[in-house]
């Protein structure tokens, strides 16, 4: 059975805070900071992007697992925010972690959810014995037009899953994936341009809540599980509130969403942000927790995933970096006009 | 807009991660990599060695009037780290919340060097950061 054997994250060591956006718009950020449950957001580094973020949680992912870089036999990276529109960010990961010549690899997208999307392929390919390890990644810096909403959330980051099905390495096993898909409008981004559009406040419902609900019920069905089978629970988090509503309507606790709830102090991290709360949920995890995941992509659809965590995630934990040390220190705060240069967004420059 | 040489493409390996290379007669370890061993000269065994990353600054300065290809960067910080495994690494050292100074301890992070204009590659490379 295909399980987790590493992972690794990468979120820029950059800052904004709300107060600072909505001072510029006029805008009360204490009823943002309630409404969308944000405090403040990552955002890259003018040499970041999502290859150059998604190298550092590759390497950290090869690092964690205790792997030959040589033996991953395919490496998916999934973002919306691709550096190239032609010449693959996987090409960058394969090359910066060493990985053989003979890999599989490409790029995917759907929206917040290309990086679980890869892991569904990658389980495919290593229980039908194609190859040993797999690697997807979700990894992002997400635009938000300036004055839109969508600016308080569309933050940087990234986290690499490395899946592979020896039993003495898997440190979660993936004991099923389901997934809900439909033609939904959302949000979207036409080829050429900068930011994307979405359909407003009442997106909400017909996108995140009906496909995380609908993905997650189906596995409830699937699998005989409940919101008690589970220690933890993960769910896509486009600000700090819908993951709280929905895992309230789902029939879970705030205590099992908690650990892997990062976007009220990162923002979204689109690609990346199911996946670093997953990351965050295993760090502290112990053998036989049972964690749920769903992922959201807009346009629309969710990867739902059970896992069960096993005793080799303790003798592994020693090379993992956390995620709460690689998102709790070394913050450097920006403010709102480096941030508009830092993002290229500076006109007649 | 550059097109990149066959010679770019050969480099990508050092530049990525950092793999220079160690004379497998003496040990001495060199980056950028060298062909032939200063200290073994015709006697030399060359091979490729990659560096793990780690490494103190030894000297630095901080850049205010940068070429063109990093106008949009300054103020930068450039500097000369000595690699664990003994290599004198140029590079760019990355401001974090840390304080840099001689005997800083270092990390190679991957980052984006320069971009050629709308239409050109991205060059990618390693970069310093304090850990
Ligand atoms: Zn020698």
């Amino acid at each position: 059975m295909a399980g987790i054997v590493g992972y690794g994250v990468h979120v820029p060591f950059y800052r904004i805070k709300v107060e600072d956006i909505a001072k510029v718009w006029g805008e009360d950020a204490e009823a943002i900071k309630t409404g969308l449950n944000i405090h403040e957001k990552s955002v890259p580094g003018r040499d970041e992007d999502a290859a150059t973020i998604a190298v550092e949680a590759a390497r950290r992912a090869v690092h964690h697992a205790g792997i030959k870089s040589s033996e991953v036999g395919a490496v998916y990276v999934g973002s919306e925010s691709h550096p190239y529109a032609v010449k693959p960010t996987a090409t960058v990961v394969i090359e910066s972690i060493d990985a053989s010549d003979h890999v599989m690899a490409a790029d995917l997208e759907f929206a917040c959810k290309a990086g679980t999307a890869g892991v569904q392929m990658v389980m495919g390919l290593v229980d039908s014995g194609m190859i040993k390890y797999g690697m997807s990644i979700g990894s992002d810096t997400s635009q938000g037009r300036p004055g839109d909403a969508l600016e308080y959330t569309a933050s940087a980051g990234g986290a690499a899953f490395i899946i592979g099905r020896e039993k003495k390495e898997v440190i979660a096993n993936i004991l099923k994936t389901v997934s809900y898909t439909s033609d939904t409008p959302d949000f979207w981004r036409r080829e050429g341009a900068m930011f994307p559009t979405h359909s407003g406040r009442f997106t909400g419902e017909p996108g995140y809540f009906k496909h995380i609900t609908a993905a997650t019920k189906l596995m409830f069905e699937t699998t005989g599980f409940g919101p008690a089978d589970f220690t933890y629970a993960v769910f896509h988090q486009p600000n700090g509130k819908f993951p709280v509503v929905v895992a309230k309507q789902l029939g879970f606790s705030d205590k099992q969403i908690k650990p892997g709830l990062l976007t009220p102090i990162i923002g979204n991290t689109y690609s990346g942000a199911s996946m670093i709360g997953l990351a965050a949920t295993l760090d502290i995890a112990r053998p036989g927790d049972r964690i749920l995941l769903t992922s959201f992509g807009s346009g629309a659809g969710s990867d739902s995933f059970v896992m069960e965590v096993t005793d080799n995630i303790e003798a592994k934990r020693k090379r993992a970096v956390k995620v709460s040390d690689i998102i709790g220190s070394n913050k450097v705060y920006i403010d709102y006009a480096t941030y508009l240069k830092d993002k290229d967004f500076i006109k007649g420059r | 807009m550059e097109k990149p040489s066959a010679g770019l493409w050969r480099k990508i390996k050092s530049r990525y991660n950092l793999v220079g290379s160690t004379c497998s007669k003496c040990g001495s370890n060199y980056f950028p990599p060298r062909i032939v061993c200063r200290k073994c000269g015709r006697e030399s065994k060359m091979e490729d060695r990659k560096f793990n990353g780690n490494g103190e600054v030894v000297s630095f300065t901080t850049i205010r009037v940068p070429p063109d290809t990093f106008k949009d960067e300054a103020p930068y910080i450039v500097g000369v780290v000595r690699l664990e495994e003994g290599p004198m690494v140029e590079g760019h050292i990355i401001e974090n919340s840390r304080p840099i100074d001689i005997g800083t301890k270092v990390r190679t992070t991957f980052r984006k060097m320069y971009v050629d204009g709308e239409e050109g590659l991205i060059y990618y490379h390693y970069k310093f950061e304090p850990v």
